[in-house]
Order: C-alpha cells, then structure tokens, then sequence
C-alpha cells in the first residue's frame, strides 16, 4: 500500500517535471520524486527489518537539501536576467 | 695550454662583447673586441718562439676528449708545426689590425658590440680551424667560420639584398661541405684516425690505406672550392661583398677562403700519391684564376673588382698546390694576406670617405684629397700586380716558375695561362687605381665637398699593412717551411729558364701597367671606345659570364617547380593537407547531425533520460 503511494509521488512527480513549464514547479516536482523513492526507501527497511534503507534515506534528504540550496540561487539569478519562469525561455544550449 | 688560450680567448671576447658589450658602451667594446685578438697574436709569436726553440718539433695539446667510441677517441686536440704557425700568426696578426680599422670604420653604427662579437667569433673559428690537429676539430672550425661569415654578409640585414647574399653563401658553402664530409668518412673508414698528421703519414707509409688517393683527395678539394670560391661555387663571394668593408677584407680576402689553401696544403700527404686529384686542383685553379680575372676587368663596384680578384688570387693559390709547391701556395696566402688586406681597407677609406659611394664611375681625382689611403693603395696594387721588390712579385713568380716548370704537371701552357692572369691583374688594378684616385673627379659636388680623410685608426692600419706588403716577400716563407711542405723537383734541363721566366713576369706586370695606363690614363676614352667595338664581349664580362643566370635556369627553377608542384601542390596540399581536412569534415558532418538533438529543451532532456532509463529497466528485466 505505502509501496503503491510511493509509485504514485514518483509518477506525479515525473508527469510534472516534463509536462509543467514553470521552473520552480518543476523543482518542486523533482522534490516530490525524491520524497516518493524516500517513502520505498523506508518501506523496504520495514519490511525486511533491517536499517540500511532508512539510513539511506538520511543521505537522500541531504543531497535534496544541498540540491535545492544550489537550483533556487540558479533559477532566481536566470530570472533576474530574462524575467521569466518559463523553461522554454532557456533554450541557450542549443546545438 | 698556451695554444688553447690562443683559440679560447677571442671565444671570450665574443661572450663578453655579444653578453655585455651593449650595456658597457664602445669604449669598452674596443678594449675587449681589439685587445682579445692583439693578446691572442702576443701568445701566437711566444708559441712560434717556442716551436723555433724546439727546432720545428711540432706542439701538441689536447685540451679535452670529446668522445670516446669502443676504442676510438675524438680528441679537442691542437697541433702547432710551420704551416699551423703561419696561418695563426697572419689570422691573429692580420686579425688584429682588421679589428683596430673596425673601430674607426664603425664608429656610427648602432650595433658596435654587435658587429665586434662577430668578428671575435669568427676569430675563434678561424683559429680552431688552423690549430687542430683532428679532421674533426678543423670541420667544426670550417663551419664556424662559415656561420660567421653569414652572419658578417648579412650583418645590415634590414636590406633584403644583404640578407639574400649572406643565405647564398651559406647555401653554397654546404655543397662543398658534403663534399668534404665524404672525404672525411672515407679517411676515417680506411686509416682509423682523422688526426691529420697520422693519415698523412698513413699515406706516406709504404703499405698505403685501401683508399683511392685521388677520390678522397678530389671529395676534399669538393669542400675547398666551396670555402675558396673555386669554380664552380664561386659565386658566393662577389655577393659576400654585401657586408661591412672590414669583413670582406679579413674574411673574405685575407684568411677564411684561404681555409681551402689550408686544407689542401695540410693534406699533402694524400695529394702527393693523388695524381689525378691534383690535376683537378690545378685546372680548376687556372681556370677560376684567369676567368675571375677577366670579370674584374670589367666590373665598376670597388669592392666587386676586389672580389674578383681574390677569386683570380685564390685561384693561383690552387694551381701552386696543383703542381706540388704546396708551401709557395702558403707563402702566396701569406703576401696576399696583406696587400688585399690593405686594399679592402684602403677601399673601405675610399667609400668611407664618401660617405657610402662604391661606384668607381662616381669617383676620380680622390689622390690628393686623400693621400694616405691612395698611397697605402698605390703599394698595395703595385705588390698584386707583381711589381718587384713587393711582396706579391716573390709568390706570384714563384707559382709561375712552378706552374712552368715542376715534375707535378707543371707546363708551358699553364704557365702562359697562369701569366695572362698576371696581366689581367695588374691590368685592373691599376684600372682601379686610375678611375677611383687619378684622373678628373666625376663625383657630385655635394659628395666631392664631404671627402675627408679616415681617422688614424684606419690609416695607421692601412700604413703597416702597406709595410708588410711591400716588404713581406723577402721573407722566405717557401723555405720556412721545407722541412714540412718539399717543394717538387724541377727537371734539370728547366733550371736555365728560370731568370727569363723571372724576367718575363716583371715584363708582364709593367706591361699591366701600360695597358691600364693606355686605355684609362686619359679621360678613358680608349676604354670606352674598346667597350664600343666589342659590345657583346663586354656584356658576356660584366654579365659575369652569367653564371649566376645559369644556375638559376639549371638548378634554381627546376627546384621551385618541383617544390611547388610535386611537394606543395601535390604532397603537402593534395595528399596531407587533403587527408586531414577530410577527416575534419567527416568529424564536423557528423556532429551536425548529431548536435540536433541538442536543443536546449529542459523537458525534451528529462524525456530523453527518462526513456532512457525505462529502455535500460525493461532491458534488465529481459536478460535478468
């Protein structure tokens, strides 16, 4: 059951990063496909019993935490430039 | 250690000069640059003095091994005997009043430190050139002396001209240098040794290394033509006048394109068994003596006459080694020494005086304007036109008596071929002595205004190197050096020509003399008039037989061509460049393809990873 949740959180999450245009939905999205392999995370280790899975879990809100302190700075220096939430607006890489 | 010191210090002169010589400023320079050189001569005439308390026994120094392969060591060694001793002491001697002139010569040149490490690193060279005792050590100095003269040629290369003349000489020289290193290979790949008095006596022994005489002998004289400006590679010198007037009389008159003499004399023992190299020597001695000569008949540039003229000189030097007097052909490198000496310098006077003029067509009526250089001059053309008692009538009657009369090719045709170069010479010489001092001044009277005469720096080195050329003949060099260099065998029934043949070429120079002063003594109408009557003659002259056109047609073009065509056109455009910048296409073509994908797109990048990633799950889950 929490299984099926967490698949639920992942997909939405990963609709939303390719469908949603806005950036900061999209990290926000992102963050929600963390939290849902999170929630496996911590099933699993319930379910076996043992303690790695939830140890994992606490690197995992690390990394998320580090990730999201380092993309919002990027995502608002961008918009301070192009004054748009607009993903489609940043197309610079472009070959 | 006496003799190191003597190659080694002019070595430290250039250092010094080249190093510090800009920071120092000229006076400075011309203590280094002139005392380094006056030190060396001092140490040359105390080496001389114990080399005639020894008796002649020949002085040996090795100042370091060089290499040592399996059993064979290359020594820095040098060999100090007669012949080695004459040549240090007229590079050293001669050298040193060349560098005193410069002082005064190059007063107002900007690169002063510059152009005096030069000559101390020519110095050096020449020095190591005559003072070793290996093949090996005399190679490196041949070469030096080469680098030195280009860079001498070339030293106002802002001129593109000078620039060229320099790389000619430099070009040429390395075809005769081929030469000389396949003798070089040859000697040591049949005696063992390039130590030049052990294949000397190699040679000499009576089991005589499994080498031709003749071969190694006609590759070695191949090095000397370069060096010496023998047909065919003499047409490097003419344009080596390009370089300041001191170069061209220490270089190119008085000591390196008589390395060649050198050589040839020093390696005597192998031409005394190589008969047919020494005809060689001596036809294309004759040969480049009397066809120079009858270029500088022509020739209006000062020093272009001069240049000629050492040609034709050189060229005598070849035929007296030719017909075995070797030792007469030093003694003749040694009077000459002097006397072109003195008339470069005496040129580089004249041109200095007005203030850059070398057209002799532009000059005239400079004798009384300035006496010192026009009597220094005087000696010095009347000692190569072979005037007696002057130094040049002793060697050049010399070389024409044995040219006549020795055992080793000497003849009568060679004789007469020998002594119409004679003629010639004291012809265009006194030519040259008329059109620049005597006669009406044909220079604008701007330059006639500005004629002075060369400070005593010049002058006094004008007046002792008139000295040695008057003098210097009785000196009886041939005999000083008997004991190293015999001198061939004249046939018995010869010897009762010898004092009409002396005659003959005293005739020969005073008839020189009357020419010159027939056809040029008055206004030069004569002269002008014989110009009229065989104009295509005078072209062929003046074209120097067009020589250099020849080259260019023959060896020049097809060159060009085939570097441009065969190696650029083809090889290097076609075949590497062609190569890799398809390759480069190739690389470019596929990534534009490729770079389509990359569009910038955030959702078409997390698509693509997440496709991505479900192909490499649904693949797991296949071959799990």
């Amino acid at each position: 059951m929490l299984l099926l949740l967490a698949m639920a959180l992942f997909g939405l999450g990963l609709v939303g990063v390719i469908v949603r245009r806005n950036l900061l939905v999209m990290l926000m999205c992102m963050e929600l496909m963390l939290n849902g392999v999170n929630l496996s995370l911590v099933t699993f280790a319930q379910q076996t019993g043992t303690a790695a899975g939830a140890v994992l879990v606490f690197l995992t809100f690390v990394v998320a935490a580090a990730e999201i302190a380092i993309a919002i700075p990027i995502v608002l220096v961008l918009v301070h430039q192009r004054r748009t939430l607009d993903a489609d607006a940043y197309t610079d890489l472009n070959g | 250690m006496l003799l190191t010191l003597i190659v080694v210090l002019p070595l430290v002169g250039f250092f010094i000069n080249g190093l510090l010589g800009n920071r120092f400023g000229k006076p400075f320079v011309t203590v280094v640059g002139c005392g380094l050189p006056i030190v060396a001569f001092i140490l040359a005439v105390k080496s001389f003095l114990d080399l005639m308390a020894g008796g002649g026994t020949p002085i040996v120094e090795t100042a370091f091994t060089w290499a040592r392969i399996g059993e064979r060591s290359f020594d820095i060694g040098f060999w100090f005997d007669r012949l080695s001793a004459v040549m240090v002491l007229i590079v050293t001697g001669v050298g040193s009043l060349i560098h005193v002139y410069s002082t005064g010569y190059m007063k107002e040149d900007k690169s002063f430190a510059r152009f005096f490490a030069y000559l101390n690193l020519f110095l050096f060279f020449m020095l190591l050139l005559v003072l070793g005792r290996s093949l090996l050590v005399l190679f490196v100095g041949w070469e030096g002396v080469g680098l030195a003269s280009y860079l001498l040629i070339g030293f106002w290369f802002e001129e593109p001209d000078n620039a060229r003349a320099g790389k000619k000489a430099f070009i040429t020289n390395r075809i005769g240098d081929a030469g000389f290193l396949l003798g070089m290979f040859l000697l040591f790949w049949a005696t063992g040794t390039l130590e030049m008095d052990r294949i000397n006596a190699a040679f000499m022994s009576a089991t005589a290394p499994a080498v031709s005489a003749s071969l190694v002998g006609i590759l070695l004289f191949i090095g000397a033509t370069g060096k010496s400006a023998q047909i065919p590679l003499h047409v490097w010198l003419p344009d080596a006048m390009a370089g300041p007037t001191p170069v061209s009389a220490l270089i190119h008159a008085a000591t390196m394109v008589t390395a060649g003499v050198y050589l040839v004399a020093r390696m005597s023992g192998i031409y005394m068994h190589a008969e047919a190299a020494s005809q060689v020597v001596t036809v294309i001695g004759v040969a480049t003596a009397f066809f120079a000569a009858t270029i500088a008949v022509v020739q209006n540039d000062i020093k272009k006459v001069l240049a000629y003229s050492t040609i034709s000189q050189l060229g005598l030097m070849f035929v007296a080694l030719g017909v075995g007097a070797y030792s007469v052909a030093i003694f003749h490198v040694y009077t000459h020494a002097f006397f072109k000496a003195c008339l470069f310098l005496g040129a580089g006077s004249v041109i200095h005086a007005l203030g850059g003029e070398q057209d002799i067509r532009r000059m005239g009526g400079l004798a009384q304007k300035i006496p010192v250089t026009f009597w220094t001059f005087v000696v010095a053309t009347a000692a190569i036109a072979g005037i007696p008692p002057l130094a040049g009538f002793f060697s050049k009657d010399e070389i024409l008596w044995f040219a006549f009369a020795s055992e080793r090719g000497g003849s009568p045709v060679l004789w007469a071929v020998a002594s119409g170069t004679a003629l010639l010479t004291a012809f265009y010489m006194f030519r040259l002595v008329w059109l620049t001092f005597l006669g009406k001044s044909r220079m604008t009277p701007e330059v006639e205004h500005h004629v002075h005469e060369s400070p005593w720096s010049m002058t006094g080195v004008l007046a002792v190197l008139a000295a040695g050329s008057a003098v210097g003949g009785f000196l009886a060099l041939p005999h000083f050096l008997e004991p190293l260099l015999p001198l061939p065998e004249i046939p018995e029934h010869l010897h009762h020509l010898e004092t009409p043949l002396l005659v003959a070429s005293i005739v020969i120079a005073f008839a020189g003399l009357a020419g010159a002063a027939y056809f040029f003594g008055d206004g030069a109408v004569r002269a002008a008039r014989m110009r009229g009557r065989f104009p295509g003659l005078h072209r062929l002259l003046s074209g120097k037989y067009f020589i250099d056109e020849l080259y260019e047609q023959l060896i020049g073009r097809p060159l060009v061509w085939i570097s441009d065509r065969v190696f650029l056109r083809t090889g290097d455009r076609m075949l590497f460049d062609g190569t890799l910048h398809g390759l480069a296409g190739l690389a470019r073509r596929t990534a534009g393809a490729f770079s389509r994908v990359q569009t910038g797109n955030l959702h078409l990048y997390a698509f693509l990873v997440i496709a991505g990633m479900a192909a490499c799950l649904v693949w797991s889950f296949r071959h799990g």
